[in-house]
Order: structure tokens, then C-alpha cells, then sequence
């Protein structure tokens, strides 16, 4: 690097390591008090008795098992209809001539800025006609054509070259065919980008889930964490603290596993 | 490619189509529409108000009170966010021992919910036992309780966003600095050029693109991420820490108040708007393009 002096290099390596150490902070801390009895939750002693109570306790008091099982079920439900209903229509956008083709991709641009997470109200009222308030479908539903993952497509297909789309046709493929023999299969990628940010998201995701679901079959395990923090203020933080640790553990973990892949997902998914 | 093709383009696109226009589109005009009637209570039927729901909002303190605190919330986080993850791309850019540790440590609040590491940062915050009163109290500085005052009680808040945002706009950064050429540093290390010169002329032009991505994702967010107010403040103390979006759902979930919480939707659908159309200007003035 140019002109960097040694003083430079200290300086700059100690604020990054700050830096770093009070964005882990949080985690770290969760860390600690969730596997020390709630007597350290305050004392950070080295030699603190470490134990799992916590999360025994945690798990007892509320219907965690079930949290998780709607959350898996909602976040699979929406990736995969995201994956079908977006791969489709980013094929139409990227290869086929139609008429009113920039007015409808200017549709789907504005869902980037008005996204369904704002029309709370109205999204409601239309679940409560369906007759599907407090449903699990009915989380996921305004989220299964998403904008993002339109574009997104859209940008990857765009950049297949056409002769394997005339390669293709000769040999007596359908659009269909096509799509599936060359266009997904080429599209891996970032499809799979899509769908770390789409799951990690889903499964963070918070108000929408709050409002529109009311009972244990249905509530996500971001509500339930919510319910279980508040509710009863008796609960004691480090109790509260493995819950939270094990609600995030497993995107988590995944991240930590598929680092790369998970950093390489969003920056693709952002740049394009 | 035959003609019958836009029958076929039509069909792919129906089923995206349905669910978009029903979930998105649909429901920002019935905003709209909704937001020009009163609420329905009882028996008696939603009635046609014109702008009086709007004229409630000039006269409602807590309406001007999320309005400003979203203001200042934006004005904050914003700025902070970017320019932090700026820094921490930077810092990261670059090979030395310990890098990919730093590197997770500054993407991990990326990955976790915002719902859950409020409980976290609420026992920072707690006053007392509280990690920050911990160290305050190590120094000799007395308790503070920063949740709980309305004086802090926004800054508290809006360090979280920051907490969370930071690690996540950091990744488009990288990704950018990737995309300097090596052979500009090269001639600009010939010509003598200093860090600070390079990083203002060559770096800051070439990554204007993801700034402004990264802007406009951090304006969104401004509005949009409220779940740890759910949890650390409830909007209180005395509305210290109301955004916008959190009074739409106090409105139209807690007082049922339909009406109006679709003509503060409307607010904040414009905000969001008057975003997307100056994003479209300033790509095309400012931003240079390779």
C-alpha cells in the first residue's frame, strides 16, 4: 500500500480490531450468559460453572419445537414457490419479445421500494377475507413473487448466450425444456444466492408474522421469542438468552459452515 | 422465435403476476382509496372524509413526533451505517493475519434476527447491572439508563440499526474494491500519490454505484426496520422512540383505527417514492458507470 508506515498499520489494525470486537459483543455475550447459571449473567468470572439449564429451561417453558417446525415450514414454503413463480416469469423478461413488457417490469421494479412488509393493513383484510388469518400460507403469501429475486434472474438469464437457446430449439426443445435443460440449470447460482438471502431473511422476519398469526400452530419462532421475552417478565435474561441463541443457531450455524457461499450470495445478490 | 411467443411470455408471467398485483399493487391503491373514508365502527359504515384523515395527522402530536424521530432516525443511521461499512471494507479488503475473523465478526448481525439481539442489547442498555453501566460505573461515571430516558432512548435504537446494517452494506463494498484494477494503485504509487488523495480520487468515484445502492437500501431500511422497537422500547418512553411504521401498526393493530393507519401508509409510501425517483435521477448524473 502506498506510503503506509508502521504506525499507520498499528493504528489501523487496533481500531479494526475494536471494531470488530464490539460488533461481536452482542453474540458474545448471549454466548456466555446463555451457558452460565443466571448467577453470572452480571459476572463475567473466568472460572463461572458452565452449564445447559438454560436452554432445558428455555425449551419447557414455551412450545419452541413447534416454533421451529412452523419456521421451517414457512421458509421452505416461500422459497420454494419464490423459485418456481420468479424463475418463470425472469425467463419471459430476459428472452421473449411481448407486448407491454417495460410497463410490467416497472411493475415489478416498484415492489423493491414498496415492498408487501409496509401494507400491513390492507394485506390483513385481504387475509381475513380469504379466511386465512392466523395460517401459516398466510405469512408467506405476499412474499412468494418476489421483485427481488425477479431482477435478480432476470440479470443471470440475460447473460446466457443465445446460441445454446438456438442449440436447444433445433434439437427440438420446447420453451419449457429450454427453461429447465439450459436456463435453470445455468442459473445455479444464483439461485442459490437467492436463496440464503431469502431464507435468512424469512426466517428473521418479524412483523408481518406478528400481525397476522394469533396462535401456537402458526407463529414463527421470531414471535414466539418475542411472546416468551415480554410476556413474563419473571423470566430471568439468561434463560432469555438461549432462547434467542437458539432460535438464530441454526442460520447461524449455516453460516458459519458455508461462510463464503454466504457472503458470496449477498454480494451477488446486491451488485447486479 | 415465432409470433405466438407472447402468449406463452403472458402465461409464464401470469402466476408471479397474480400474487404480486394481489399482494403489492392492489393493496397500496385500496391504501389509498381507504385512506379518503373513515374507520367502520359497528354499524355504522366507513363514510367518505375527503382529506381528513390527513387533516387529523397535522393535528395529531404523535404523528409529527414519529415524523420527526423517523427523520432523525434516518439522519442518523444512515450516514453512520455507510460510512462504517466503508471503513470496515477497507479494513477487511486487505490480507493480514486474523482478516476472515474480523470479517465475520462485522457480517455474524447480518445473519441474526433483529428481534432476537434486541433482548441482547436491552441488557446492555439496562441500567445497573447493564454491560455499558458496568463499564460507566468502572470509570466513575454514574448509571445511566438509555432505553429508558427520552432523551437517548432514539440513539439507543438507531445504534442497533447501525449494529445490524453495517456488516451487511460492508459485503457490497468488497465487492467493489475488488473491481479497482491493481494498476491504477501502481501508477498512482509512480506519481506519488498520497493514501487519502488515491482514496478520494480513484476509490470514492469508482465505487459511486454501490454507494448509491447502498443508500437507497439504507433509506428503506430507515423506514423499515422497527422489530426492535417491539422489544426495547414499545415506542416509549413518552413516544420518544416512534418511527413511522411502528405507528402504522399502533394504528391500525393496537386501536384498530384502519382508516387512518392507511392514510399514514400513504405517507410513507410517498417517502419511499420520492426515494425511487431520485435514485432513477441521480444514477444517471452522478454515478459514474465502467
Amino acid at each position: 500500500m502506498i506510503g503506509e508506515t508502521t504506525f499507520d498499520r498499528v493504528l489501523i489494525r487496533g481500531g479494526g480490531a475494536l471494531l470488530a470486537l464490539i460488533w461481536i459483543a452482542p453474540l458474545a455475550y448471549a454466548v456466555w450468559a446463555a451457558f452460565h447459571p443466571p448467577a453470572f449473567e452480571a459476572r463475567f468470572e473466568l472460572m463461572a460453572p458452565l452449564t445447559l439449564d438454560n436452554f432445558a429451561s428455555a425449551w419447557s417453558q414455551a412450545p419452541f419445537a413447534r416454533y421451529f417446525l412452523n419456521t421451517i415450514l414457512l421458509v421452505t414454503m416461500i422459497l420454494s414457490a419464490q423459485l418456481v413463480l420468479c424463475t418463470l416469469a425472469a425467463f419471459a423478461f430476459a428472452r421473449l419479445e411481448f407486448p407491454g413488457k417495460t410497463f410490467l417490469f416497472t411493475l415489478i421494479l416498484m415492489q423493491l421500494l414498496v415492498m408487501p412488509d409496509i401494507l400491513l393493513v390492507e394485506n390483513y383484510k385481504t387475509m381475513r377475507a380469504l379466511g386465512l388469518v392466523d395460517t401459516i400460507i398466510a405469512i408467506g403469501l405476499p412474499y412468494f413473487a418476489s421483485g427481488f429475486a425477479i431482477f435478480l434472474l432476470r440479470q443471470t438469464f440475460m447473460t446466457i448466450p443465445k446460441e445454446l437457446d438456438e442449440a436447444a430449439r433445433v434439437e427440438g426443445c420446447s420453451l419449457l425444456g429450454l427453461l429447465w435443460r439450459v436456463y435453470v440449470p445455468l442459473g445455479k447460482p444464483a439461485m442459490l444466492a437467492f436463496g440464503l438471502v431469502s431464507v435468512s431473511h424469512h426466517w428473521n422476519n418479524f412483523l408481518w408474522p406478528l400481525i397476522i398469526t394469533n396462535s401456537v400452530e402458526t407463529r414463527p419462532l421470531t414471535v414466539g421469542l418475542s411472546i416468551f421475552a415480554t410476556t413474563d417478565s419473571g423470566t430471568e435474561w439468561a434463560v432469555i438468552n438461549a432462547a434467542t441463541l437458539m432460535t438464530s443457531a441454526p442460520l447461524l450455524l449455516g453460516f458459519l459452515l458455508f461462510q463464503r457461499q454466504f457472503v458470496q450470495s449477498f454480494m451477488r445478490a446486491g451488485i447486479k | 422465435m415465432n409470433s405466438r411467443n407472447w402468449i406463452y411470455a403472458w402465461l409464464m408471467l401470469l402466476p408471479a403476476f397474480v400474487f404480486l398485483i394481489a399482494f403489492t399493487h392492489l393493496p397500496a391503491v385500496t391504501t389509498l382509496i381507504d385512506s379518503f373514508f373513515t374507520t367502520a365502527k359497528g354499524r355504522r359504515a366507513a363514510a367518505f372524509t375527503g382529506l381528513g384523515n390527513y387533516q387529523k395527522m397535522l393535528g395529531d402530536p404523535i404523528f409529527v413526533k414519529a415524523m420527526v424521530n423517523s427523520a432523525i432516525y434516518a439522519a442518523i443511521t444512515i450516514p453512520a451505517s455507510i460510512a462504517l461499512s466503508l471503513a470496515m471494507a477497507l479494513l477487511v479488503h486487505r490480507s493480514f493475519r486474523g482478516v476472515s475473523l474480523m470479517r465475520m465478526a462485522f457480517f455474524t448481525p447480518t445473519v441474526l434476527p433483529l428481534i432476537a439481539v434486541a433482548n441482547i442489547w436491552l441488557f446492555f442498555y439496562a441500567p445497573g447491572f447493564g454491560l455499558i453501566d458496568q463499564i460507566r460505573l468502572y470509570f466513575g461515571l454514574p448509571s445511566a439508563n438509555y432505553v429508558g430516558q427520552p432523551d437517548t432512548a432514539l440513539y439507543a435504537v438507531a445504534a442497533v440499526t447501525i449494529w445490524k446494517e453495517a456488516g451487511f452494506f460492508m459485503i457490497f463494498f468488497l465487492a467493489a474494491l475488488q473491481t479497482i484494477p491493481q494498476s491504477l494503485r501502481e501508477a498512482a504509487a509512480i506519481e506519488g500519490c498520497g493514501r487519502w488523495t488515491f482514496f478520494r480520487r480513484v476509490t470514492l468515484p469508482l465505487i459511486m454505484p454501490t454507494t448509491l445502492f447502498v443508500s437507497v437500501n439504507a433509506v428503506i431500511n430507515a423506514f423499515r426496520l422497527v422489530d426492535h422497537v417491539f422489544v426495547m422500547t414499545k415506542g416509549g418512553p413518552d413516544s420518544a422512540t416512534m418511527l413511522l411504521l411502528y405507528y402504522i401498526f399502533e394504528t391500525g393493530f393496537r386501536f384498530w383505527d384502519t382508516a387512518y393507519a392507511a392514510a399514514l401508509t400513504v405517507v410513507l409510501i410517498a417517502i419511499l417514492s420520492v426515494v425511487g425517483i431520485g435514485q432513477f435521477f441521480l444514477a444517471d448524473r452522478r454515478v459514474h458507470y465502467k
